[in-house]
């Protein structure tokens, strides 16, 4: 169980970690003089050609903030979505045919967004297969991931009461390789059989080898990625798909938890934003074909990066 | 195939090329048996693969990042420093470098139960960093670019300084596209009324684009598979004495 000091170090290692990143990123960001010109590059901590990325990220960072504060007065509706909908069903479905539940992360880096969001997914999962001692095998192909893995799912079944009934040995690292990985998790599927398995996380080429494999087991499927060339095999080889930012609400639909609750109402707000943003554009785009062509010019600039 | 044969060298008299062509071929038909089910011959190439991947992946890593961003710059420099400080050219180590050691080597600390706690750090410092440097890229690439896209005239001019009809009623199928699809990824209200409406046409435009997707991946892929029939048919067959003519070695 972590303790409230370490869960502070961590929030103080990923924040200075967060900025340092966002600071590279700028600095990389700026090109350097070609090396012809003889001119040295001058290191800046702010680019003013990035502007718009700063004001971007101000925004949607205070519409977050304020729907923090607002979800502390009220109750947040979120819509059903089928594929969460069905996360109990398999789990009770594994229980009780007293098969294993397979759970695949995907190809990405531990660094990748659909990655951090399908390790938070595995934490409640893990929550509920401990509350059933159901098992739970997680084959992964990153190590880094692994460990991450390892410590979320330990996490969750100390928290279910159940630390006893955790198995390190379930969760394990394959093989970086696409195809290895991919041949070895077929293998594990037919094998082991499990009555559920679960794709979360950024899928590349396997993913249809993986669903069909999957498929063939009569395994009931709950997939969801942001890969949007991988969602149509998904859609047509599992039995629930969850597409692209229904993937980052799973978590905070799953947990109820009043901040990732209100995290995703900001990200709502931020699409009404967007929404409005581009109808404006559009709007002017049309009406300044006829009066104004340089305004629609001066607008759209503010948008190129 | 006997000019090749010349230039190669032999195991057995047996030409390394033939070899290889077989072990490929042998490993490919292994490989496809899983189509029929899963059986012994399956799992020796499937164990294989996962072992020469893991290795070579290995492999890899210590000739790719290891050794060029910390052996050379700060090991062997430091090694030099301290066992041969005669040799006056000797680099001087990049100290820097021992901060990513440091929280590299953090990661070996699930090994001693007492610390594996410090474990976490690296891993912390790792997603804080990568979220920091994905952030403004997103923005750019993932939010300002697309807006940028969609902002089109529907009665845009064409070439000739007419209305352009047909690029206009495109950039209303792609306004109407984005804006419906948006409304489906809305999550804080019930999909009933116009929002369900609208939400629904987003849905019909996303299956649209998956229909597309779906059909230009599947043929890249029969390529693949036609790829490797070729290489069965007219690069191992032949090994055996059976020629099929067309692509290929022989």
């Amino acid at each position: 169980m972590i303790g409230q000091k370490a869960k502070r170090m961590l929030f103080l290692i990923s924040v200075t970690a967060l900025l340092m990143g966002l600071i590279v990123s700028n600095a990389v960001a700026q090109q350097p003089p070609p090396p012809e010109s003889g001119a040295e590059a001058e290191v800046k901590w702010f680019d003013p050609e990035h502007t718009n990325v700063l004001v971007v990220v101000v925004l949607y960072s205070a519409i977050v903030i304020f729907c923090i504060y607002y979800a502390r007065r009220r109750e947040m509706y979120i819509r059903p979505i089928a594929g969460l909908e069905a996360v109990n069903d398999a789990i009770g479905r594994a229980t009780e045919m007293g098969r294993p539940i397979l759970y695949v992360s995907g190809l990405s880096g531990i660094s990748d967004i659909a990655t951090i969001t399908s390790m938070l997914i595995l934490g409640h999962l893990a929550k509920r297969t401990a509350a059933y001692e159901t098992p739970l095998i997680v084959p992964c192909n990153d190590p880094l991931v692994m460990t991450a893995e390892r410590e979320i799912v330990h996490q969750a079944y100390t928290e279910a009461g159940k630390p006893d009934a955790y198995e390190p040995d379930n969760i394990y690292f394959i093989t970086d390789s696409q195809f290895g990985y991919t041949a070895a998790v077929d293998g594990i599927m037919v094998r082991e059989k499990p009555a559920a398995i679960f794709f979360m996380g950024y899928f590349y080429a396997e993913a249809l080898i993986l669903a069909e494999t999957g498929n063939m087991t009569g395994a009931i499927q709950i997939a969801g990625t942001d890969a949007d060339t991988q969602l149509p095999f998904f859609i047509t080889a599992c039995d629930y798909t969850l597409m692209g930012e229904e993937l980052y609400a799973a978590s905070a639909y799953l947990s109820r938890n009043p901040l990732l609750l209100a995290q995703l109402k900001g990200q709502d707000m931020g699409k009404v934003l967007l929404g409005a943003a581009i109808i404006i554009g559009v709007t002017l785009a049309t009406v300044c074909t006829f009066v104004a062509p340089d305004i629609i010019e001066m607008f759209l600039s503010w948008f190129k990066v | 195939m006997p000019a090749a044969a010349a230039t190669s060298s032999t195991i057995f008299g047996l030409s390394t090329e033939i070899i290889g062509i077989w072990v490929a071929a042998l490993l490919t038909l292994a490989i496809y048996s899983f189509l029929y089910a899963d059986n012994p011959v399956y799992k020796v190439a499937e164990h294989i693969f996962v072992g020469i991947s893991a290795a070579y992946g290995a492999v890899i890593l210590y000739y790719q990042a290891l050794l060029p961003k910390l052996v050379k710059p700060l090991i062997i420099p430091l090694i030099d420093r301290v066992w041969h400080p005669e040799l006056a050219d000797a680099t001087s180590p990049r100290y820097t470098l021992l901060v990513p050691m440091f929280l590299g080597l953090l990661i070996f600390s699930r090994f001693v139960p007492k610390y594996d706690w410090l474990s976490r750090w690296p891993i912390a410092f790792v997603m804080g960093l990568y979220a920091g440097l994905s952030i403004p890229r997103s923005v750019q690439e993932i939010i300002l670019k697309q807006m940028h896209g969609t902002m089109l005239p529907l009665l845009p001019r064409g070439a000739n300084g007419g209305y352009d009809f047909l690029t206009g009623f495109s950039n209303l199928l792609l306004v109407m596209g984005v804006i419906c699809t948006l409304a489906y990824f809305y999550f804080s209200a019930r999909h009933e009324g116009l929002l369900g409406r609208v939400s629904r046409v987003g849905v019909w435009f996303l299956m649209v684009a998956f229909g597309a997707g779906f059909g230009n991946t599947v043929m890249a892929r029969i390529s693949l598979l036609i790829g490797r029939v070729q290489f069965l048919l007219y690069d191992w067959l032949p090994t055996i004495g059976i020629h099929l003519g067309g692509p290929g070695m022989g």
